[in-house]
């Protein structure tokens, strides 16, 4: 939107929005009922201390009630999927790590999943074991740091958030020492995983595992029970299971709106099968139950995580006949979906018979999760669009691809 | 600091102020005894208290550090003590940008008129057994009278700044102060009631003294004086828009409310006028409730009473730090009805029990435990059922697992 | 009772403020430019180039020039060209081998599929510059860091490294020697070591 010629005159360079650039018209929403005042329309966004990330929220208000609300984004489009298409498979790795760039694991992992399916790839049974323990420290991580980014759309003044990222670090410290970074892991690999986990390492594991139950007790013994939260939450943003269903949320936002589906149950991928838990499910589908699902989950994974990390068998953890380099898949399709964190992400991926894919898909539970925004907040506040949002979980990362 | 007498009687630290002050005007000729000494005043309050503020936003980011695992600011200076300075001069040298279309006089007055309107309630305040800067016969009317005008102020920056968020912050000031300003004021009823003056010198000295020689007379070690308590510092805190009732000012929501559109130091005004809201809120509670500059006990009264009252003072405002780091904000429509279903029933409640409290004074030996188990009764009732009809609805719940 | 959940939460942030004075798995901060934090062995950063000579780095290189790293890199931030005598014979090294850092996204691929151990990560995370372009751009002679500094950020790797090029020097070096009987078996008088254009074998230190 800069001017390429900079003598041009001051009045061209100030460019005036026009609001129909928005995309709809504040005066083609109908008036409140029993109004008579004027409709407010508000930018929220992209620069905004709570829509996490560069997204906006074009709402129309009556006072501070939501009357309409329309999510703009794309602010951070990088072109992902057609990117997918000038890589080889393995350049596309460190690619899904920037999607939803807290849960890299389970990103490079769903990718892992739909390469194997497409090149028909075997993983060692260890190497799946690592993933597992894997997935759920993501889980933790994600869920931990939601409940914080939620906490602080509450208005905490970043307490939670702070205790969230002190245990996220830990986690993060753990993905370094075994992956070589802490965020951008780009550990999976076709038929296995790049680096075999050390004793030691498996044993800070368990540390942290051992010391995530009581952490979580005391995070919940701030929040869960208080007042304010309970007030500020409970009843708000209500997702009907029918809407999620239709909708296509996955998740810990469907299972909040009272329907068990978990794809490691339901898929039963990788040794989920042979693993003891439970799906929380909650019944209201408000944004109280959305944070209490993901705490319930992050129980689950505590015990997912001692069972893995007991379980784990010897061996190795990358198949030696699996090719990275120069991987040319039969042409043929697969599709590749694990539960993450935020939901079902999943890979799509045709192949020609070249080194490139010849397309590449990205299925991302945030964005697809988000398009019920406008449903959640119509006839709630201000207030309650901002922790409504923070309870989709959404990262821009992913949204915009 | 309007008495000239000074008591032979008291240690040379509970009158040093005194002498100090008698020192400074012997050098002025007579005639401007009566300015001087106003002006000495006004001095002595402005600097002490900027001084606070400086070091208390340096421990409120301290504090709120240390309650979130982190150190705080501890770059500047020794253990970051010169950091307030640096912000000072970082606020007075940043571009000071005023939008085009705001209402350029009304988005200069309010920061201004802010902090002066924060700053003059503190002139009735006794900060001492001899210091109080006006000693007025109506001193907690003049008190809550310029408290009041401060949510003007903030409504005045939110709309000049032509901003919608502004806007919005300026809606909810408006909401917060016709909303708040009744219980502060009815909870601040009974002590008027119970002491039989408005005079806040004459409120601290009706706290002086011990019941059984260990039980100091103030208000709040009463039922319905904690009572009054309690809602004085809600209503407090959402007087001084401070979490959880910072609202005008929701980061979260309304990006800095009627912030948004300041800059430099006209930004640092605001921030200087809640600090000193907060305090001169503290300090009128301190007065009202926690005995003033009164020693807790007999032998403690070796520390002059100034000292007494700052540490008083001090212990509040670490309340208002901690609440800050702990509580997430209300919505406008829970804040509302908190003040009106809540507040205001209990503070009307709580009138009668001190109204109660004032005509037993005369009980003694067993009547004096009925008059406590009465009071007592009185105010932890309606706390239950008030506070069962404000939640109800809501509270913990059970969650199930998908059949496998 | 409503308020106790308050309470609670009053409760947790005093414990964890008095805990952050003690309690050093609250208080985890580290004072950064005073304090490094100990890098993990595995931690990874921007590439360099392996050299096995500290005197002469950018002449024992192990780099080839293949350009497999530069095919493969996923932000094509690579970028090498052969070095070539005048005849335009390849000289079997890089004339240009720039990684540009401000595109980098610090991967790995490039050291998974370089068949030589001849670029591997680097572990300097202090690459502030007050310059965008050029001082982002890393060219060979920046790169080139020695096969002993390799030992000290990645002890574990270097060893599996170098145990695996001398297992593979010793393979060639037995081939040679069979082919060179062979040769010497079929009774064709020729020079012993003919000068060879193959690779430049990498020595262990």
């Amino acid at each position: 939107m800069f001017d390429a010629n900079p003598a041009a005159s001051p009045s061209a360079r100030v460019r005036k929005v026009e609001p129909s650039s928005f995309g709809f018209q504040p005066s083609s929403v109908p008036p409140p009922a029993g109004g008579g005042g004027d409709l407010l329309e508000i930018s929220l966004g992209p620069h905004h201390p709570s829509t996490h990330g560069v997204f906006r929220m074009n709402v129309v208000l009556d006072g501070e009630t939501v009357v309409r609300l329309k999510p703009v984004f794309g602010y951070l489009h990088r072109n992902h999927e057609k990117l997918g298409e000038g890589t080889s498979y393995l350049g596309s790795m460190p690619y899904t790590d920037r999607l939803d760039y807290l849960n890299s694991m389970t990103n490079n992992w769903a990718y892992a999943i739909a390469v194997e399916k497409l090149a028909g790839l075997t993983v060692p049974e260890r190497a799946e074991y690592v993933r597992v323990i894997l997935a759920e420290l993501t889980r933790l991580l994600n869920h931990t740091c939601l409940a914080g980014f939620l906490m602080q759309d509450c208005g905490c003044s970043g307490t939670p958030l702070m205790y969230a990222f002190r245990e996220r670090e830990r986690i993060l410290d753990l993905f370094e020492s075994l992956s070589g970074s802490r965020m951008m892991c780009n550990y999976q690999r076709f038929g296995g995983c790049r680096v075999d986990p050390t004793p030691a390492w498996l044993a800070a594991v368990a540390q942290l595992v051992d010391r995530y139950g009581p952490f979580l007790d005391e995070f919940e013994e701030l929040l869960t029970g208080n007042e304010i939260i309970m007030a500020r939450t409970q009843g708000v943003g209500r997702l009907p299971a029918a809407l999620a269903v239709n909708a296509g949320v996955t998740g810990p936002m469907l299972r909040a709106s009272g329907v068990g589906h978990d794809l490691r149950k339901v898929d039963g991928y990788g040794v989920y099968p042979r693993l003891n838990f439970r799906v929380p499910v909650g019944d209201h589908g408000d944004v109280y139950d959305r944070y209490m699902v993901r705490v319930l989950e992050m129980r689950e994974s505590i015990s997912l995580l001692r069972q893995a990390l007991a379980a784990l068998p010897g061996g190795p953890v990358l198949d030696p006949k699996a090719k990275q380099r120069g991987l040319r898949p039969k042409a043929g399709e697969a599709y590749g979906r694990i539960e993450g964190p935020k939901g079902e992400i999943g890979f799509y991926l045709v192949s020609d018979g070249t080194a490139n894919p010849y397309r590449y898909r990205v299925r991302p539970p945030s964005f697809v999760n988000l398009t019920v925004l406008e449903d959640l907040c119509l006839g709630h506040t201000v207030a309650d669009a901002v922790i409504i949002l923070g309870s989709i979980d959404i990262v821009l990362g992913e949204v915009d691809r | 600091m309007t008495t000239t007498s000074v008591p032979s009687s008291e240690s040379w630290l509970e009158v040093a102020p005194l002498q100090a002050r008698d020192a400074l005007l012997g050098l002025l000729p007579e005639s401007l005894h009566w300015i001087a000494s106003s002006v000495l005043a006004i001095a002595v309050l402005v600097g002490a208290f900027g001084l606070m503020f400086a070091y208390l936003t340096l421990a409120e980011r301290k504090l709120l550090g240390r309650i979130q695992n982190r150190p705080g600011p501890n770059r500047t200076g020794w253990a970051g003590l010169l950091q307030p300075f640096a912000d000072a001069v970082k606020a007075l040298t940043k571009e000071d940008i005023v939008p085009r279309d705001a209402d350029k006089v009304l988005h200069a007055l309010a920061p201004v008129s802010l902090v002066a309107l924060s700053l003059i309630g503190l002139a009735v305040i006794p900060f001492g057994r001899h210091l109080v800067a006006i000693e007025l016969d109506a001193a907690v009317l003049y008190f809550f009278a310029a408290g009041a005008a401060t949510e003007l102020s903030i409504f005045m920056a939110g709309w000049a700044s032509r901003n919608k968020y502004s806007l919005l912050a300026a809606m909810r000031a408006l909401a917060q102060l016709i909303s708040y300003e009744v219980p502060l004021l009815l909870s601040v009823v009974p002590v008027v009631l119970v002491a039989g003056t408005l005079s806040t010198t004459a409120i601290v000295a009706a706290q002086g003294g011990w019941a059984a020689g260990f039980w100091p007379h103030w208000h709040v070690l009463t039922p319905w004086g904690f009572s009054a308590f309690c809602l004085f510092m809600i209503a407090a805190l959402a007087e001084s828009n401070r979490s959880p009732f910072d609202l005008p000012e929701a980061e979260s929501e309304l990006i800095a409310g009627h912030l948004t559109e300041y800059s430099g130091f006209k930004y640092a005004l605001f921030f200087m006028a809640e600090y000193f809201g907060m305090a001169a809120l503290s300090a009128m509670a301190v007065t009202l409730f926690l005995g003033g500059w009164q020693a807790p006990l007999g032998w403690l009264e070796v520390l002059p009473s100034y000292v007494w009252f700052a540490a008083k003072l001090l212990a509040l405002l670490a309340g208002f730090i901690w609440i800050r780091a702990t509580f997430p904000r209300l919505r406008i429509d829970q804040l509302t009805r908190l003040a009106w279903k809540f507040l205001v029933p209990m503070a009307l409640l709580n009138l009668a029990n001190a109204a109660f409290w004032s005509l037993t004074a005369g009980w003694s030996g067993p009547l004096q435990a009925v008059r406590w188990a009465v009071s007592l009764a009185a105010v932890v009732v309606p706390f239950l059922l008030l506070s069962r009809s404000l939640f109800s609805g809501l509270g913990p719940r059970v969650y199930r697992y998908a059949p496998s | 009772m409503i308020g106790k959940g308050l309470l609670q939460g009053l409760a947790v942030t005093a414990r964890n403020l008095v805990g952050s004075y003690h309690d050093p798995d609250r208080y985890t901060t580290i004072e950064y430019p005073e304090v490094k934090p100990a890098l993990p062995e595995a931690y990874r950063n921007f590439p360099f180039l392996v050299a096995e000579k500290a005197e002469d780095p950018l002449g024992t290189l192990r780099c080839v020039a293949c350009q497999i790293c530069e095919k493969e890199c996923p932000p094509q931030c690579i970028y090498i060209v052969m070095d070539r005598d005048e005849k335009g014979k390849a000289r079997m090294k890089p004339k240009v081998f720039d990684i540009d850092t401000s595109v980098c996204m610090s991967c790995q691929i490039c050291v998974e599929v370089c068949p030589f151990d001849a670029i591997k990560m680097d572990q300097v995370f202090e690459i502030a510059t007050d310059e965008r372009f050029n001082a982002l751009l890393l060219h060979r002679d920046q790169l080139a860091k020695t096969n002993t500094y390799f030992h000290q950020i990645h002890p574990t790797e270097a060893a599996e490294v170098d145990a695996r090029l001398a297992a593979e020097k010793k393979a060639a070096e037995e081939k040679a020697k069979a082919a060179a009987a062979a040769k010497a078996a079929s009774a064709k008088p020729a020079p012993a070591a003919p000068a060879n254009p193959t690779p430049p074998p990498a020595p262990a230190p």
